[in-house]
């Protein structure tokens, strides 16, 4: 049991950090204020190899390991919560399924440029009938000569417009339930694939978040991933990666509100005294700093047995349903202790309280979490 | 072109100044960081080297805690590293980090010594140019351009109200402002092959030095916290009236204007 | 058997630099107190007729190195001339001004004359062990160190522009003309062009009045109501590292720990939220005024003179009322 981390984390944290700071810091308002997206912090990310952190080099990644991933998620967003899941959106569900599910050629077609940050991915599984149950998949394919035909429309998909490439999930037979479901990797520019409108968040505001449309969309029979009818199999693997790295973004939303908290409880004087030296806030902040230890020790844990090649789908769930919780609560508390400030746009708690909230209900929503949890521990006995 | 870049470790600029007693300022807690202008100093030499071939070699002088610096240095791409640790060199001043360094850098082969234009923490400017004095070469210091061709480094560099153009034959001593370039931040996979790269360590034994010949000049008697500054005089009104008695005050009472 | 206490004098169109006037005022001060002789050194070319404004601050003795290969500064023949005067002459004590040309040249010097060099000191006192002791800011003024070279001579430091009064004391010195002879090894590095900035105003670490602007400037064109107000009080006009690194205003201007450190007699900071790494660059200015529409930033907790309000309102104004206090 060891609860150090390598050299190597410690110093891609430094590094992380510092392109956090100086690169993701600088407009960071602004993009919120005008939900902008950023494709240059993206373009950065993928030379720094951030995009291919847990791929193996072979297809342009760089051999590293899914703590690793975690504290780069985690240290982005403790600055910027919407690069964080761009890069966590990206790797664990744009790129991960064609590397878990992809075939060689695939791999090298796809896979390469998405590690190496060359090119932009996402996933499109939610659809406005299929939330949390994804057998409700209504868009449709059929094969027809050498290509699939796509009809049909996702929602709420992360990086869209932005992203070049898209893993697409799509049902052959709606009697069959989610065995119908097929994955798929679609390019944008596909004539018959065209976006949709974009989303109006509360939070997260500068990560793009756009509908993705299918009309008569044909690809070619080789962008299958995986088999015929495994896609839910694909989806449900994937979720479980994913929530790795939503876990690692609201553990970064949790601890820079937690920071700003402490400096401003240190610099803010009430009744004569600053409120860090008063007791509510001192017990606040002793709560805040236990539960974000607690859900980084469970990411890491998830992590672990991740690169391990061990399961972990009951513990990715478990660091993501607590951490998100807690990113919840320590920045309503952030708001809290900045009183009236803290719900002005002068800090930037507000912000994070808003960032926060999506983590409860992205990537399988708490209540998900408790399903798979409380499914995995009824299984255990 | 063999390129010496000298690095060092320092407390990060947000980092609060804590006494252990009035001889020791306490390091407990206390994030490091490379110094920002030896980024930029790793930065020109790896420029350097990727326009004209060579080595880039950083070498630092301090504990095992530098290590982190001429790690990061190697993560961005420098090739390997001379540290230069010994118990005798725990309190130093510029004198002796001067003489250990310049015995270090005598040990390379080397075309060019580059380094940050000040150490944060010290912020004394002094070693690089002293450097160059033992060695026998020219310098320049706070330099914002860089050219290096036909055996000769042309720099320009800040002056007090302007800048100079300088040229001068290597090898030489440069010292970096932070207008000269923009550091790379270390990639991940710099990451993982810097613990690869060679980082030697060095006693003044291992240089042939004994602790008296490098004995400092300077000593320091006592370190102390700068009083605090009291909170002063919010002076009211609007924005009209606070601007008159702000002036007013500043001419009658503080007697500034 | 050492002796002296020495000013290096810069000199800049002609007339002596104001921090080589201060450190002769405050060298002379320390003369009189160790019963010491204080000497300028000046080096250049035609200045000749500077010896006299030396001796108005207190020099007993001026060494003038007049020669065409002195008409600017350069490292090597500076380092050159200077280094076999100290060694001719073994002061006590030789000061320089903590400025463009005394960072470059005084480690050179104190190197080769086997010196050891008090950087970027503000304070300076007579002591009958070490004869004297410097304080200089470390870490940007974050912390105090007294220093002093126990043994070693001469002893060598570079003062901060600003950190002494300047005292006028008239001597009438001695005048001895250096003869100038550089090392061919110090002549190495050639000079080939110098170019002053075209803009009038004093360099941030020299004046005594500085405005500074913070990301509460919001946009670049917006620092022109700080150079209106530094016009008119004849100031530098900074910048903090948060307006730098947002595209405000140019690195050179940046005043903080990885910035200029400056202590000028006023700063006026206007929009800035005090961040501890600006602090430490400007903490030691006698009086700070700050101007921030946030009524708890941090910048307050150090301010001699504060007002809670929107800067775009209020310099302006202050800019017209320090018109009518200086006409």
């Amino acid at each position: 049991m060891n609860f150090e981390l390598t050299e190597d984390q410690n110093m891609m944290r430094a590094m992380v950090r510092k392109f956090a700071e100086e690169q993701c810091l600088p407009g960071l308002e602004e993009r919120d204020e005008k939900e902008e997206f950023s494709r240059a912090l993206f373009d950065q990310m993928g030379e720094l190899g951030l995009t291919g952190i847990v791929f193996p080099e072979e297809y342009g990644g760089v051999d590293g390991d899914y703590i690793s991933y975690a504290i780069a998620v985690e240290e982005l967003s403790r600055v910027d919560a919407s690069v964080g899941v761009t890069l966590s959106a990206h790797v664990s569900l744009g790129s991960y399924p064609i590397y878990k599910f992809g075939t060689h050629e695939q791999k090298l077609k796809y896979l390469k440029p998405l590690a190496e940050g060359k090119a932009l991915g996402a996933f499109g599984l939610t659809e406005n009938m299929a939330g949390s149950d994804a057998s409700g998949t209504r868009t449709m394919y059929v094969a027809d000569g050498d290509s699939w035909v796509i009809n049909g429309s996702k929602i709420f998909i992360t990086n869209a417009y932005y992203a070049d490439t898209y893993v697409v999930f799509a049902q052959s037979d709606r009697s069959k339930g989610h065995r119908g479901i097929s994955a798929f990797i679609i390019e944008k520019g596909t004539p018959g694939f065209t976006f949709g409108k974009k989303e109006k968040k509360l939070g997260i505001r500068s990560s793009a978040t756009y509908e993705l449309v299918f009309e008569d969309c044909r690809i070619p029979k080789e962008n299958l991933l995986g088999e015929e009818g495994q896609g839910f199999k694909i989806a449900m693997k994937t979720l479980d990666g994913g929530r790795i790295g939503i876990a690692s973004q609201a553990l970064g939303i949790a601890q820079g509100a937690y920071e700003a908290g402490l400096k401003y409880a240190k610099e803010r004087v009430q009744f004569g005294k600053p409120i860090a030296e008063q007791q509510n806030t001192q017990f606040v902040l002793a709560d805040m700093a236990t539960q974000i230890e607690a859900a980084r020790l469970l990411i890491y844990q998830a992590g672990y047995l991740d690169s391990a090649g061990k399961p972990f789908g009951k513990q990715s769930a478990m660091a993501k349903l607590y951490a998100s919780e807690v990113a919840m609560w320590v920045t309503t508390k952030a708001v809290q202790m900045f009183g009236g400030y803290g719900y002005t746009r002068e800090y930037p708690v507000e912000r994070m309280m808003r960032d926060a909230k999506i983590t409860e209900i992205y990537e399988g929503t708490s209540e998900v979490q408790r399903i798979v949890i409380s499914a995995a521990v009824l299984k255990e006995f | 072109m063999n390129i010496v870049v000298l690095v060092k470790q320092v407390f990060d600029t947000e980092a609060k100044i804590v006494l252990s007693s009035n001889t020791q300022i306490s390091a407990d807690g206390v994030t490091q960081i490379m110094n920002p202008y030896d980024e930029n100093a790793v930065e020109a030499a790896l420029q350097l080297k990727e326009a004209q071939g060579g080595e880039v070699i950083v070498v630092s002088m301090g504990s095992q805690k530098a290590v982190e610096a001429l790690r990061t240095a190697l993560a961005m791409g420098a090739d390997r590293a001379v540290l230069v640790d010994d118990p005798a060199l725990i309190e130093t001043d510029e004198f002796t980090a001067a003489q250990v360094l310049a015995k270090a850098i005598s040990t390379q082969n080397y075309d060019l010594i580059l380094s940050g234009k000040v150490a944060i923490d010290g912020q004394s400017s002094q070693v690089p140019a002293r450097i160059a004095e033992i060695l026998g070469i020219p310098h320049a210091n706070v330099v914002t351009k860089m050219e290096i061709k036909d055996g000769k480094a042309e720099v320009t560099r800040e002056i007090d109200g302007g800048i100079e153009i300088i040229e001068m034959p290597l090898p030489a001593v440069v010292t970096a402002q932070k207008s000269l370039n923009d550091p790379r931040y270390p990639s991940v996979p710099g990451i993982m092959k810097a613990k690869k790269k060679e980082l030697k360590t060095l006693s003044l034994a291992d240089l042939g030095l004994s602790a008296d010949e490098v004995a400092s000049k300077m000593a320091v008697l006592e370190y102390s916290l700068p009083p605090a500054r009291q909170a002063g005089r919010l002076v009211q009104g609007d924005p009209a009236q606070a601007a008159s008695e702000l002036a007013s005050l500043l001419h009658s009472e503080a007697k500034v204007i | 058997m050492s002796k002296g206490i020495w000013v290096v004098v810069e000199q800049a169109q002609g007339s002596i630099r104001k921090v080589s006037l201060e450190l002769l005022s405050a060298g002379a001060k320390l003369a009189a107190e160790k019963g010491e002789e204080l000497a300028a050194v000046i080096l250049g070319s035609g200045i000749g007729n500077l010896a006299g404004e030396a001796g108005q601050y207190g020099a007993d003795k001026v060494f003038v190195a007049d020669d065409a290969k002195l008409a600017d500064y350069s490292t090597g023949a500076y380092t050159s001339v200077l280094a076999k005067l100290i060694n001719e002459n073994e002061p006590n004590l030789v000061l320089f001004g903590n400025t463009a040309v005394g960072k470059d040249l005084a480690p050179r010097v104190a190197q080769r004359a086997g010196a050891g060099l008090a950087s970027d000191c503000t304070a300076m006192a007579a002591d009958d062990a070490a004869f004297v002791t410097f304080s200089r800011p470390l870490y940007a003024g974050k912390v105090n160190a007294k220093v002093a070279s126990p043994a070693a001579r001469p002893i060598m430091a570079t003062i901060r522009p600003n950190s002494f009064p300047v005292v006028e004391s008239p001597k009438t010195p001695e005048v001895v003309n250096v003869a100038v002879s550089v090392d061919a090894a110090d002549l190495r590095a050639i000079l080939k062009e110098v170019i002053m900035q075209a803009s009038g105003r004093v360099p941030l670490t020299e004046a005594t009045i500085i405005v500074s602007g913070g990301r509460g400037m919001k946009a670049p064109e917006n620092f022109s109501i700080l150079e209106d107000l530094a016009d008119v009080l004849g100031a530098a006009v900074g910048a903090s590292r948060a307006a730098v690194d947002s595209g405000l205003r140019d690195y050179e201007f940046q005043v903080g720990q990885t910035g200029k450190t400056v202590s000028p007699v006023l700063y006026i900071a206007c929009g800035i939220s005090g961040a501890i790494q600006h602090l430490a660059g400007m903490f030691s200015s006698q009086v700070i005024v700050a101007i921030n529409k946030d009524p708890e930033a941090n910048i307050f907790t150090v301010a001699d003179y504060g007002i809670v309000g929107d800067l775009f309102e209020i310099v302006p104004l202050l800019t017209e009322e320090c018109k009518k206090i200086k006409a």
